[in-house]
């Protein structure tokens, strides 16, 4: 049952990526672009998002296993570390220069356009590296 | 500032937001996950990471989106303003930012700002400023 409600919630994600604009590159340049002619559509997006999602996460975060039975997987950290501060300007700066984040690059990797292939491959290319990285400093 | 009211979509905006927000929910309602794609990604990278199947099967979800999609009308056009070396470089970028920051748009900006979780806060904040900043720098200063 769990794996049904993965995959129904991931196709469900993906709709609503497609539909909120989020996948066209240009639409999220547009909306980074507060300097030139700037489209507000995308913090639509975070509105209606948060909107929805405020009242099922306070439920959530109060629960010690979810409705089907499975541990509640919340993330633990508190810090506000350096890491969390560089990393995440670095994927800023990434999506500042391509217009494009993970969720909508997977929506619309079978879409036929190499761009998208290019960046995903480039993406986990990111991720690996981070990895060795990590082995390296732990070893 | 000048508002760009010609692209201004406010509603399918707004109802795509909902429908993400729908699907953040019953992810952690019913898996007790959070739908951080970036996370999700990385854990499909990772031997032996836990609850493959689940995270796999959401990514596939996610991957298939546009099949129901079409059943009702075109995909949304897609206009890339980067060349490969851009794609490359902001690719790249996105993979180590996300991993070193633990999260992106979906994670921090939907999942965790949804939660009030203050290291979500300061990531959405600091990944927003960074974008504003790039394109900025990017579109007024280099002029490219």
């Amino acid at each position: 049952m769990r794996k049904l409600t993965s995959f129904a919630a991931g196709l469900l994600f993906g709709l609503g990526l497609l539909l909120s604009g989020m996948a066209n590159p240009a639409k999220v340049i547009g909306f980074l672009d507060v300097a030139g002619a700037w489209d507000p559509s995308l913090a639509l997006v975070m509105v209606g998002a948060i909107a929805t999602a405020l009242v099922p996460f306070t439920w959530a975060k109060r629960r010690e296993r979810s409705l089907l039975d499975a541990p509640m997987r919340l993330p633990s950290k508190r810090e506000l570390d350096g890491r969390l501060i560089g990393g995440s300007l670095v994927f800023g700066i990434g999506w500042g220069v391509a217009g494009i984040c993970p969720g909508p690059a997977i929506a619309v990797l079978l879409s036929g356009h190499w761009q998208v292939v290019l960046f995903v491959l480039a993406m986990l290319g990111g991720m690996l590296l981070f990895s060795a990285l990590e082995r390296r400093r732990t070893c | 500032m000048t508002v760009d009211w010609a692209n201004f979509t406010p509603w399918t905006a707004l109802a795509g937001g909902v429908l993400i927000g729908a699907a953040a929910s019953l992810f952690v309602l019913l898996n007790g996950r959070i739908a951080g794609i970036s996370g999700l990604l990385a854990s499909l990278l990772e031997p032996g990471a836990e609850g493959r199947d689940e995270k796999l099967l959401f990514l596939i979800g996610l991957l298939l989106a546009p099949l129901p999609w079409v059943l009702f009308g075109r995909l949304p056009v897609l206009e890339f303003q980067s060349g490969w070396f851009g794609l490359l470089i902001a690719g790249l970028l996105v993979g180590v930012g996300t991993r070193y920051g633990s999260g992106c748009t979906s994670g921090h900006g939907v999942c965790g700002i949804s939660r009030l979780s203050a290291r979500s806060i300061v990531a959405t904040l600091a990944f927003m400023a960074a974008g504003f900043g790039t394109v900025y720098v990017l579109r007024h200063l280099l002029g490219g």
